[in-house]
């Protein structure tokens, strides 16, 4: 993947250069994460005194405490179930969508492309209530619990990521060469098998790509999930607040719940970015 | 962000020979006509539900007079007319000054984060354009802000932002003395350099991420070529590596805009509900408005104006940039 | 084709928004309540303990005694007040709400505004025993004046002055002050070291009015006219608020770093000895759960200007407390007003208030021997003699927000060392005054 820019071995003074600077950089990124780790190992004594660089004592007992203290695991389950769903679909409407704007002339496709990507711009506090109001009263209308249940939240997070989604993939599809799904119909495939035997199997990077971006979008919500979920459906963007409570604000636990919390999105994440770059190359920014 | 749209494809397979048996033609026609909405369906359908019909009903509701007295049956609170716009954009009294400072606050914050965001991210890519040993590790590395959940990394900083057992005081104060006392970062004026340097710490690596992507579309005989050239690291960055970025930049820097004015996320866990006014975002205003004053009419309005803005931006730098690069090519 | 379409899309379009403003034409909406499900019943609990868990351990026992009288069962969601306001607001807007749920009592007249929750007139009353079971304290913050309170008094509360007997002892002080000067000067006392005088929640809007609000009263002013009138700038008020604010920014007696305090933090200062004194509601519970022993502190009335504390000018806290509302819309009426019946009975009353180390607004629960510990014996009197009911006008909420902020602004100044003045707090009041809704 590597593209060596030049012939010529750079000069010594851009090498300092780069170190020093990807050294501060790294310095800039890494302190965060350096103080949710070490702190989520310190007692709280540690962290409602003076910062230290180093706990007094290492323990663990903030890791054990964060899931009584809150219904941690509850919560967890909850954005699990909500952000999973969210991407499934996410994904599988975004390949549709875009399968049919990459492959098809039809009227009303530049009506479609520009409205969905101009919703990126909807500042999200308008359609808050409205949307709220709207699940509210589809529920008393159809029966179908859309507010305060995890399927309003999933659809209002799939709809989220959708835009990009769409964009991304649709970059992706147009790099797929056509012949593939000719020849797959020549074949004997319809447009969907096309689809599904040809267009999607060589794209999988911008699929994974895609599939990322929305899980981020839904684990990391935090505005919608507010006001939309209750005790029972309660995901962990709002869980974690539980950890200021009435008498002491438990950093160290804070800290231990942020850590915990971030690894299944940051795992995956690492794992999956060589895709996510090779499906961001031929995609979004071809 | 259409330069998606492509003119060829159906063309082709219509005039597709072999296919010209009189009946199965036509359900075929019908069907291939169909297909592309059939498609579209679920995502349309979901963008109704969810982004355009609530943005309507937002619309309308700026029109309303939505106060407590009303909230409980909006459709029947009276109409309000223009009232809810002329508070917000009535620059002399309370209201519309403070919507006019959080506004101008957000986009003196947006341009600052979304330049740092871009420049750092550049450079950042630039320099690790050739291999060297580490290089896939600090990849990995530099990408973890963005992958980490919005919440989780605030509250973080949050906590090294506190007063009197944060990371940043203990460091300025304490180690290095820089400062004749402790400073505040979550309120006072200093809220603003907090919220800035969060944001970037957060947004760079995107930037990072996308212009990585691009370099990997640049040729590398455009390189070879300038080399030969004779031309240096710098100049092969400003002759080549930039020029091609240009459709990259073009849409990463509009994202980015978009994304960093709208952000609700990292302001409110941030500051809760009430931001410092050096750093009170107007997502979070617009918020506070609607739902600390309990006045939904006038937050729809101001929403409704932030829209436009935002449109009528967006609509300019498609307008200029698309330009500037049909005359570049 | 194409018109068809087009048809059909605007069809749908137009059926989303027909549900969208729908509003008010469910069932579940509209007028008053029913009884169409009996057996159930939601109920939206304020986090009262040390935690959310913790109240739900505090609360379930009951709910299930409640069952096993009446048979509904009751279903218990204990909501954060990070989030309480804002979810009662989209229940209000929506329709979608509990069947009965905890309010802080300085909203009443606010919620009660928005018509959304059941008035309790004298039948509603009799249904539960009957108005004069009540504390009249407590019924003072229900409500407008004139018009039907809003909600029923649960848990009543007041301000009193906590304070760490070693810390008095080390520096010399031998009373608690009884006015705000003695305070200074005991403040003065205390603070060195690394260790401060008093504690603050510079940052929580809400406290900051409550303080301001006794402050006010004891200049003989209100944030409010007569008729209802924000009336902010009012000097009695600037001197005010100029008095708190001046005890971090004057006096020095707070640490600076209250000023961005939110999640009280500055009770867990007390705890650990950081600060000596702290101005609190109820906070013996949340001392116990830190580890500090009873034995550690003291619990004396709020200071006044001069004299004792009493009406007048020599109030010294608001009437702090939590009330229990019914959502009009309810669709088990009489289960809800059972359910009020049961949670202000005198026995729940002395089982839940204990719990939470509140005092009962129902006059036979307060006089179990239980309520008459010393710190309870503070409460109690305060309520009793020189409590003041917060203003109860329709824009109290927004009065919190606008006032509150603006005390915050003032405090992050003080921190900043930015010098606080009769100019600069008026600047900040008028502001916020300027925000209120225009009548």
């Amino acid at each position: 993947m590597s593209t060596p820019r030049s012939p010529m071995a750079p000069p010594r003074s851009f090498l300092w250069t780069r170190r020093i600077l990807l050294t501060l950089l790294t310095g800039f990124v890494l302190l965060p994460v350096y103080v949710m780790v070490s702190s989520s190992l310190k007692p709280l004594a540690d962290v409602t005194g003076a910062f230290r660089w180093l706990p007094s004592e290492l323990t663990v007992r903030p890791y054990i405490d964060i899931w009584s203290t809150v219904p941690l695991a509850k919560y967890f389950v909850n954005s699990l179930i909500v952000a999973g769903a969210a991407t499934v679909c996410s994904v599988v409407i975004a390949v549709f969508s875009a399968y049919a704007v990459s492959r098809y002339d039809f009227r009303g496709k530049r009506v479609f492309t520009v409205t969905v990507l101009s919703t990126q711009m909807f500042p999200g506090i308008l359609f808050l209530l409205p949307l709220f109001l709207l699940y509210v009263n589809i529920g008393n209308t159809t029966g179908i619990a859309l507010f305060g249940s995890r399927g309003g939240l999933i659809l209002t997070y799939l709809t989220f990521s959708l835009p990009f989604s769409i964009w991304m993939l649709i970059g992706y599809f147009d790099s797929v060469p056509r012949d593939l799904d000719e020849a797959a119909k020549v074949d004997g495939c319809g447009p969907l098998g096309a689809l599904f035997r040809v267009v999607v199997p060589a794209a999988i990077p911008g699929i994974v790509a895609v599939a990322v971006y929305a899980f981020m979008t839904a684990w990391g919500e935090v505005l919608f999930a507010s006001v939309m979920t209750n005790d029972t459906t309660r995901t962990l963007a709002v869980g974690l607040q539980g950890y200021s409570t009435l008498n002491d604000v438990y950093w160290n636990q804070i800290m231990a719940a942020s850590l915990v919390v971030s690894v299944p999105v940051v795992a995956g994440f690492l794992l999956l970015q060589r895709y996510l770059v090779a499906g961001l190359t031929a995609g979004a920014v071809k | 962000m259409t330069t998606t749209v492509r003119a060829d494809g159906p063309a082709v397979r219509k005039d597709a020979p072999g296919a010209a048996r009189g009946p199965r033609r036509r359900t075929g026609r019908i069907r291939r006509a169909g297909l592309p909405y059939l498609l579209l369906l679920p995502a349309l359908l979901l963008e109704l539900l969810v982004h355009l019909v609530p943005m309507v009903t937002g619309i309308v509701m700026s029109f309303k007079e939505l106060t407590q007295f009303f909230i409980r049956d909006w459709g029947a609170a009276p109409w309000a007319g223009l009232d809810n716009y002329k508070v917000s954009v009535d620059f002399d009294a309370p209201v519309g000054e403070a919507l006019l400072h959080s506004f101008l606050v957000t986009v003196g914050f947006t341009v600052l984060s979304v330049g740092l965001c871009w420049l750092v991210g550049t450079a950042a890519a630039v320099l690790m354009q050739d291999a060297f040993r580490g290089r896939g590790l600090l990849r990995a590395l530099f990408l973890v802000p963005y992958a980490l959940p919005v919440y989780a990394a605030v509250i973080t900083w949050v906590f090294m932002f506190q007063h009197d057992n944060g990371l940043v005081n203990h460091v300025l104060h304490d180690q290095l003395g820089l400062t004749g006392k402790p400073s505040f970062w979550l309120i006072g004026d200093n809220s603003f350099v907090a919220l800035l340097t969060v944001s970037v710490w957060k947004g760079w690596p995107f930037a990072f991420l996308i212009v990585m992507a691009g370099l990997q579309n640049i040729p590398r005989e455009l390189y070879e070529a300038a080399a030969l050239d004779g031309a240096g690291m710098w100049q092969q960055v400003r002759r080549i590596t930039l020029p091609s970025l240009r459709p990259v930049n073009q849409v990463l820097v509009l994202v980015l805009f978009l994304w960093t004015f709208n952000d609700f996320n990292t302001p409110y866990v941030l500051f809760g509900r009430t931001a410092p006014a050096a750093a009170d975002l107007v997502s979070v205003h617009i918020y506070q408005a609607s739902f600390g004053n309990w006045n939904f009419g006038t937050g729809s309005a101001m929403s409704v104006l932030l829209l436009l803005f935002l449109l009528v931006v967006t609509g300019a730098y498609l307008a200029l940039t698309s330009r500037g690069r049909r005359t570049a090519a | 084709m194409r018109r068809f379409r087009a048809a059909a899309a605007s069809a749908v379009t137009v059926s989303l928004l027909a549900a969208a403003t729908a509003c008010g034409g469910g069932s579940s909406t509209d007028g008053g309540g029913s009884d169409d499900s009996p057996k159930e019943l939601t109920y939206w609990a304020s986090n009262q303990g040390a935690s959310v868990e913790v109240d739900k351990k505090v609360l379930q026992p009951e709910l299930d005694k409640f069952e096993k009288e009446t048979g509904i069962e009751v279903k218990l969601e204990v909501v954060p007040w990070s989030d309480l306001l804002n979810r009662i607001l989209t229940a209000t807007t929506s329709g979608q709400g509990p069947d009965v749920l905890n309010i802080g009592n300085t909203w009443s007249a606010s919620l009660q505004a928005t018509g959304a929750l059941l008035p309790w007139d004298a039948e509603n009353f009799d249904k539960i025993g009957g108005k004069d079971r009540f504390v009249d304290s407590a019924l003072g913050s229900t409500g407008a004046s004139g018009q039907d309170p809003a909600a029923v008094p649960l848990y009543s509360m007041a301000y009193a002055l906590y304070y760490n007997k070693k810390m008095f002892a080390e520096a010399g002080v031998s009373e608690p002050p009884a006015t705000w000067d003695e305070l200074a000067a005991a403040g003065r006392k205390l603070s060195k070291g690394g260790k401060w005088g008093l504690g603050a929640e510079g940052s929580n809007p809400v406290e900051n009015v409550h303080h301001a609000f006794v402050f006010a009263k004891q200049h003989g002013a209100d944030f409010f006219t007569a008729d209802g009138r924000p009336d902010f700038t009012d000097e009695g008020v600037v001197a005010a608020v100029e008095q708190y604010v001046g005890l971090m920014a004057e006096e020095k007696i707070i640490a600076p770093g209250n000023a961005e305090y939110a999640q009280n933090q500055s009770v867990s200062d007390f705890a650990k000895g950081r600060n000596a004194m702290l101005l609190w509601q109820s906070a013996s519970a949340n001392l116990k759960s830190q580890g500090m022993s009873e034995d550690d502190y003291g619990i004396a009335p709020v200071p006044v200007q001069s004299g004792a504390p009493g009406g007048g000018k020599n109030v010294n806290s608001m009437v702090a407390g939590i009330n229990l509302a019914v959502f009009k819309n309810t669709d088990n009426l009489s289960g809800a007003t059972e359910f009020v019946k049961f949670m202000t009975s005198d026995a729940e009353q002395k089982i839940l208030n204990t719990a939470y180390s509140s005092i009962p607004p129902v006059k036979a629960a307060q006089e179990d021997p239980s309520f008459n510990t010393p710190a309870n014996a503070v409460l109690k009197d305060t309520l009793a003699k020189s409590a003041a009911a917060l203003p109860q006008v329709a824009d109290e909420s927004q009065f919190e927000t606008a006032v509150g902020t603006a005390i915050k602004e003032l405090f992050a100044d003080a921190a900043a060392g930015k010098p606080v003045t009769a100019r600069s707090v008026k600047a900040k009041l008028e502001k916020a005054q300027q925000q209120m809704p225009a009548k």
